[in-house]
């Protein structure tokens, strides 16, 4: 039974799913961290004070590993969609071809060749162009997000083109970029990075201090992240709401399926918690706030909500989106917490009480998780169309074997375990080892050779 | 149906693009999958200067692929849909051996030291799978991908030729980039590779015109067939000047370091230019033809404009990021 719905659409779905789960992980990490590590060095030439290089230098260690791993994760991408999706790129490839192809052209290269300079070139470039190089990795990155995402809207919300022959050919790439749902999913994209970063951060610094660094770079780096995140979750709030609003007007089954609203209704409670259950068509042991649902999503006790009835068979399933949301949004209330009380505490007594270290210890990956959950929410809750009212994911996806699938999978799969464990064992290792040591013969030659007025 | 105007030159440029693309991509990942092939199981302070002869720039050779593939998808989508369908298990032994290679990069420097050889392990096998996984591919695109053993037997031979031609450049390459023992035996394995790869592009000359009656007429059937001449006659004139030179190595004051770079680089060109005019102006060789595969001149355009502004910009900062790492290689230090 298992095995007979392992089919070549099922694997491929299994695959893209794990390239994309894993890939996401990077860029959620890579786009937000290199914003810091520009704040420290701008703070570093600003202030002269070594300290900020020092949070520099350590953070782009993971800086580097984190991006070598997104590249890796982006090249496997940029092959799936023509090995497994060939459909995809038949129908939309006039649009999405051009997007991919603007990010590598304006966003790849940039990062790509300034990276090297970033990492490595420190002794062979002034400081300004050292910062610049830095500043132009920081606009790639972002530039990668923009055009991603812009491709990834257009496919929840596709605008600006006309079918001709079965192909989507554009009649305004205006508004095939700047497509009903971009704006906001950028947005909520660009905060949930930060989020990630901030809390990334607090969690490797907290981890510092806990094992007894007391340099102060790691409290500096502490601070930094808790600041960071206290500031950006209620702005996340905000643009999830807004997002949510949008994607109600445009893509209203994914919010039943989101909500599992079964059937149409006004003043439309929010569901807490429920065993949402496709073949009664109803909720179990849920548990409700009356017109909660319909106060937050259309911003009136008695809004409608359209429910899941309307969108017979042409509604995503119900479960994933469902639980995905209530993960994501936990994850946020949680992390609202925990960065005000860390801020609170920091600004009050200038230290953090150790069960606040091991609580942010434990939210290391929290963006992650959020991340991931919240991207499942909207991918999934696309389905059953890949482009939303052009082309189904079933109709796109390749007619090779299933067996040479199950092959590729495998390997991905195994490769991606092996490479999570690797990269979050060294992250903690290296955490440890700038503990361990302690240069500050090296930092001196650093700030010689980082001085702008020594320079030469 | 006759084309005209935008139909007919816009798949002209595109194809130019990609196929500039390829070639750029071949000569600077060439040479540092090359370097990753070459890296010897002894001797670790030699991997690390190789490495670090390949640190700043690996990231953004790769990216040259990246766009090849992207642009074969923007403009000719049907093209690039059969290619990926028939080529799924080399690209997908090509993609472990870049995601090997890209993670084993970082991950040797900062794993803990016990685990430093693993990742020069997978560094060698992620370039080496890269490297012959490619070869494979060209040889079953050149074979129109059809199913015989004799395609497979030219895929395989290909799969050799490319990987010695990938050694043969990283080779080359540290010539340039390195100094004292290591830039030695960089000499010898030159050497080496160089026979081995002029030895498999004497066979895929030979045999590629065998097997296609087509390209056998292109290449002697026409009128210009002694103006083609030109293009063996220097490639070999170059295999030459590489393997003279390093005969006699090494030079004092370093004398023509860069030669057997510039004409590796020379030779790869001449072989693109020699590929390109037997299957112009086939996307698919013997299936189908640039103006057959397409896409919509409204996608095209909106590409065109932005690569017109922005490939010279990006040739612009190439050549910055080169000249900021000008010279010997020296070790690597992350600030």
């Amino acid at each position: 039974m298992l095995f007979e719905s392992l089919d070549t659409l099922m694997l491929s779905r299994i695959q893209f799913a794990a390239n994309i789960s894993f890939h996401i992980l990077f860029p959620a990490i890579n786009i937000a961290l290199c914003w810091f590590l520009f704040f420290f060095r701008i703070q570093y030439n600003r202030t002269q004070d070594e300290i900020w290089m020092r949070c520099y230098r350590f953070w782009i260690k993971i800086f580097a590993l984190s991006f070598a791993l997104g590249v890796v994760g982006g090249i496997t991408m940029s092959f799936q969609f023509g090995t497994n999706w060939p459909g995809y790129m038949e129908t939309v490839g006039t649009i999405a071809g051009p997007l991919l192809g603007y990010e590598i052209l304006t966003a790849f290269f940039l990062e790509a060749t300034f990276l090297g300079v970033m990492l490595f070139g420190v002794n062979r470039v002034s400081a300004r162009v050292h910062t610049f190089a830095t500043g132009l990795v920081t606009v790639g990155t972002s530039l990668s997000a923009f055009w991603i995402l812009a491709l990834n809207s257009w496919m929840q919300t596709p605008a600006g083109f006309e079918m001709r022959d079965g192909v989507a050919i554009p009649t305004s790439w205006v508004e095939v970029i700047f497509n009903p749902s971009f704006p906001y999913r950028l947005a909520h994209m660009l905060a949930a990075s930060g989020l990630t970063v901030a809390f990334l951060i607090a969690g490797i610094s907290a981890y510092r201090l806990l094992k007894g660094d007391h340099k102060p770079a790691p409290r500096l780096a502490l601070k930094v992240g808790i600041t960071a995140a206290a500031l950006f979750i209620p702005i996340q709030f905000v643009l999830g709401d807004l997002h949510g609003l949008n994607t109600l007007k445009h893509q209203p089954a994914k919010v039943a399926a989101m909500e599992a609203v079964w059937h149409t209704e006004k003043g439309a409670p929010l569901v807490l918690f429920a065993i949402p259950d496709e073949k009664t068509q109803t909720n179990h042991f849920a548990i409700e706030i009356p017109k909660l649902a319909s106060l937050i999503l259309t911003h009136d006790m008695d809004g409608e909500i359209r429910g899941l009835n309307e969108f017979e068979g042409l509604h995503p399933p119900v479960k994933p989106v469902f639980y995905g949301f209530r993960i994501m949004v936990g994850i946020g209330a949680l992390m609202l917490l925990v960065s005000w009380v860390a801020c609170w505490q920091l600004y009050r007594n200038k230290e953090l009480p150790r069960w606040m270290l091991k609580v942010l210890l434990g939210m290391t990956f929290s963006g992650w998780a959020a991340s991931i959950a919240g991207w499942y929410v909207t991918e999934i809750g696309r389905q059953p169309w890949l482009v939303s009212g052009v082309l189904k994911t079933a109709d796109a996806v390749t007619s090779i074997g299933a067996p040479y699938v199950a092959m590729s999978l495998t390997f991905y799969i195994v490769l991606y375990v092996v490479l999570m464990f690797a990269y979050m064992r060294t992250l903690f290792l290296m955490a440890r080892k700038s503990v361990l040591v302690d240069r500050p013969e090296e930092v001196e030659t650093l700030q010689d050779k980082l001085n702008p007025l020594t320079q030469h | 149906m006759e084309l005209t105007g935008e139909a007919y030159w816009l798949p002209i440029i595109f194809i130019s693009l990609m196929g500039l693309s390829f070639l750029i991509y071949a000569v600077l990942d060439g040479y540092d999958l090359g370097v990753g092939i070459l890296l010897p199981a002894d001797a670790e302070k030699e991997r690390d200067i190789m490495i670090a002869s390949i640190g700043p720039f690996w990231d953004a050779n790769e990216t040259w692929l990246v766009l090849g593939v992207g642009l074969l998808l923007i403009a000719f989508p049907s093209a690039h849909s059969l290619i990926l369908y028939h080529l799924y298990v080399p690209v997908t032994v090509m993609i472990i051996g870049l995601i090997l290679r890209g993670v084993a990069f970082d991950f040797r420097a900062k794993a803990p030291a016990d685990h430093k050889d693993l990742w020069d392990k997978c560094f060698k096998a992620g370039s080496l799978m890269a490297a012959s996984s490619q070869g494979f591919m060209l040889g079953m695109y050149v074979m129109g991908f059809d199913n015989s053993w004799q395609a497979w037997l030219f895929s395989g031979l290909s799969a050799v030729c490319v990987t010695a031609g990938f050694s043969f450049i990283g080779g080359a390459w540290l010539v340039l980039k390195t100094e004292g023992e290591l830039q030695l035996k960089a000499a010898r394995w030159t050497r080496r590779c160089g026979i081995l790869t002029a030895v498999g592009i004497v066979a895929v000359s030979i045999v590629n015109p065998l097997i296609s009656p087509g390209i056998f007429e292109k290449w002697f059937g026409s009128p210009v067939a002694l103006l083609l001449m030109v293009i063996p006659v220097v490639c070999l004139l170059a295999f030459v000047l590489v393997d003279r030179y390093l005969a006699k190595f090494p030079y004092q004051h370093d004398f023509g370091s860069w030669i057997p770079l510039a004409s590796v680089a020379l030779i790869f060109l001449l072989c693109f230019i020699g590929l390109g005019y037997s299957f112009f102006p086939d996307v698919v060789p013997g299936q189908i033809d640039i103006w057959q595969a397409a896409s919509a001149p409204e996608a095209l355009w909106f590409i065109l404009y932005g690569t017109v502004i922005v490939l010279p910009t990006i040739l612009f900062y190439t050549v910055f990021a080169y000249r900021v790492f000008w010279g010997k290689a020296t070790h690597l230090n992350y600030y």
